[in-house]
């Protein structure tokens, strides 16, 4: 006879669990919501949109209390402060591809571990940047306006663009980012050389230290380096005069990378060639000078917002947060440089 | 060889038009308005044409220039001078490959990237204030995405070298295989059509590629699909595609050429995933004075009896 140990009736014995890790949401990820994309099982999601309580009153209730991980989007910051008033926090995971919202200082004090979006986003930067570029160059945008207000009837033949075969290309921060840039600017005949932190052994672009010596050298500028307290305004009137009236700046990183006042004022007053720009020093605002201009492609930092990238990302995130909480290497680890 | 009378046949770029003046007795068709007034009186000192993708040599033209001894084209296509005329006349014809072949790939990547990153819809979006009001949406990524390139000539090449610079698989229909060609190759356009996300016109107008963009390639290419034409607006079966794009049959397209320059289907205004352009695949400062270059040279080598740079009969 088999022998069932349910068969008496009696319910099976309680395996323990573990219960699911907490984590708190800064906001409600818009990039699970923007693909109607549910939060993944297997934790237990903090909401503070959902306490009659502000953000701050929420952060020092019993209720965050339990967090362990924290997810943040790029708008949301992830300060000292709140860390100190969550001490079980172990894990920040970011969905953004710069980390500037994050104290990172105060995370490594505290041994705490950072998820980034990694490599996601690369593609479509870099994409983007390059997409701009030619844009200014060859005056697609400005074009196409020419084309839908029936100036081509009435006119005639559009002004003439400029070759992007054989321009000087100077990446700014060369990063996942500005490798990918640097890859695909080569194939229309570019040459590249960069600035950076630190000269990349395994590179051979030429290096310039001095970020207006690189403007000296290029033709157009394309910043994709992160915003930090070196690289904020590093762009600045110096650097685009040296780049020149017939220069043309691309960014893709942060706006209050490049001295926004200063470059607008260069190219109202024709010292700078044009721009490709996705992000501004006070989004969603634009310097209204700026939008009456033809040389001028401008960008609701949009780089990152493919269906494809969100859907990678979303699977990053949750990759990251089940990795962290079964004890195994996260997927994209911010590393200390 | 400044009493040689060299036609131009509608205005071109200031810088050719100089050269031309400073080498020849430059008559300026458009300067008179009663041709055979005119034909009658300068046609016999006339022996050379420099036409453009707007105007160049027809049967007529030809006809009414006993004289003529090469038409130098300010083009690479050359569908707009009749070559069948020029042969049985021994008059030599000249075009500008090659030194635009860059800027046109060049282009054909940055109309890509227009339409699948709506960039000209987005400039548009910030412009008129609407981001203030929320975001843009999501668009889709160019890197990656499988490409197929009707012509694999000169341009067709270019364009597939850039392309893989963005890991697209790249796919190609031609008259006839090539050889020792890394792409993958597919017998008819509906197929090309059929298996690839972005289908790229880069293939020379002629009677056979007359409307190769008709219904049953844009059904192949489907309601995500892109078309990309930079070749001549008659190789698109122009309303079928209007209707397309405007039904969401077609997914987008970036459009260079259109069949009745400057003429543009104004249905296609009001669509954010299509972008205009008013022919300028070879329009940059670098390359139009590149191209007034080599038919200079063209020009002066005939007269001078020496080979041609670039001669097509």
């Amino acid at each position: 006879m088999a022998f069932h140990p349910q068969d008496d009736g009696a319910p099976p014995p309680l395996r323990r669990r573990p219960p699911p890790p907490c984590v708190l949401l800064l906001r409600h990820p818009p990039h699970f919501a923007l693909l109607d994309r549910p939060l993944p099982d297997g934790f237990r999601f903090l909401k503070p949109w959902e306490s009659p309580l502000p953000l701050d009153g929420f952060l020092s209730s019993p209720d965050a209390r339990p967090a362990e991980a924290i997810l943040t989007s790029g708008g949301a910051p992830v300060t000292a402060d709140m860390l100190r008033r969550l001490p079980g926090v172990r894990l920040v995971v970011t969905t953004s591809a710069g980390l500037n919202h994050i104290d990172l200082a105060e995370c490594r004090r505290r041994g705490i571990a950072i998820a980034s979006a990694g490599d996601v986003y690369s593609d479509e930067v870099a994409d983007l940047a390059v997409g701009m570029l030619i844009d200014v160059l060859r005056k697609v945008s400005a074009g196409d306006r020419y084309v839908r207000r029936g100036l081509w009837s009435s006119e005639g033949d559009f002004a003439l663009g400029s070759k992007l075969g054989g321009k000087r290309v100077g990446v700014v921060g060369l990063g996942r980012i500005g490798l990918q840039v640097a890859k695909r600017v080569e194939a229309f005949g570019c040459t590249v050389s960069y600035n950076s932190r630190k000269k990349k052994p395994y590179v051979s672009y030429p290096f310039y230290s001095d970020v207006r010596e690189l403007a000296t050298n290029c033709d157009a500028l394309i910043i994709c380096c992160g915003l930090n307290e070196q690289t904020h305004h590093m762009i600045d009137r110096e650097v685009l005069l040296a780049l020149g009236k017939e220069g043309v700046i691309v960014n893709i990183g942060r706006g209050s990378i490049i001295d926004e006042k200063e470059m607008v004022q260069l190219l109202v007053q024709g010292e700078l060639g044009g721009a490709g720009l996705d992000v501004f020093e006070n989004e969603p605002n634009v310097p209204e000078e700026l939008l009456a201009l033809d040389n001028v492609v401008l960008s609701p930092h949009t780089a990152v917002f493919t269906t494809e990238s969100l859907s990678d990302l979303c699977d990053l995130v949750v990759g990251n947060l089940e990795a962290f909480f079964s004890d195994k290497p996260l997927l994209s680890p911010v590393l200390d440089e | 060889m400044d009493s040689i009378g060299v036609l131009l046949t509608c205005p071109m770029l200031p810088y050719l038009q100089q050269e031309l003046e400073k080498r020849f007795r430059l008559f300026e068709f458009w300067q008179f308005p009663q041709r055979t007034q005119f034909l009658e009186e300068h046609s016999g000192s006339i022996r050379a044409v420099v036409g453009n993708i707007s105007a160049g040599a027809d049967a007529e033209l030809i006809e009414a220039l006993p004289k003529l001894e090469i038409v130098a084209s300010y083009s690479v296509g050359l569908d707009k001078i009749d070559l069948g005329k020029c042969r049985e006349k021994g008059i030599r014809v000249t075009n500008t490959p090659d030194v635009l072949t860059e800027d046109v790939a060049d282009l054909v990547i940055g109309l890509c990237l227009a339409v699948l990153r709506r960039i000209c819809a987005s400039d548009k979006y910030v412009r008129s204030g609407e981001w203030k009001k929320g975001d843009f949406k999501l668009t889709t990524k160019f890197t990656g995405k499988t490409v197929g390139i009707i012509g694999l000539g000169r341009i067709g090449t270019a364009i597939a070298k850039r392309a893989e610079a963005f890991d697209c698989p790249i796919s190609y229909c031609s008259r006839t295989v090539k050889p020792d060609c890394k792409y993958k190759y597919y017998p008819s356009v509906v197929e090309l059509a059929s298996n690839c996300h972005i289908l790229i016109v880069a293939c020379p107008l002629t009677p056979e590629t007359h409307h190769i963009i008709n219904r049953e390639v844009i059904d192949a290419l489907g309601p995500k699909g892109v078309l990309i034409n930079i070749g001549r607006g008659p190789h698109v079966d122009e309303p079928e595609l209007v209707s397309a794009l405007v039904e969401g049959r077609l997914g987008g397209a970036g459009l260079d050429v259109f069949e009745h320059e400057p003429e543009v289907p104004e249905e296609l205004f009001g669509l954010e995933n299509v972008v205009l352009l008013p022919h300028v695949a070879s329009a940059t400062v670098e390359t139009r004075n590149a191209m007034a270059d080599l038919v200079i040279g063209n020009l002066e080598a005939h007269f001078m009896n020496k080979p041609l740079l670039t001669p097509v009969v």
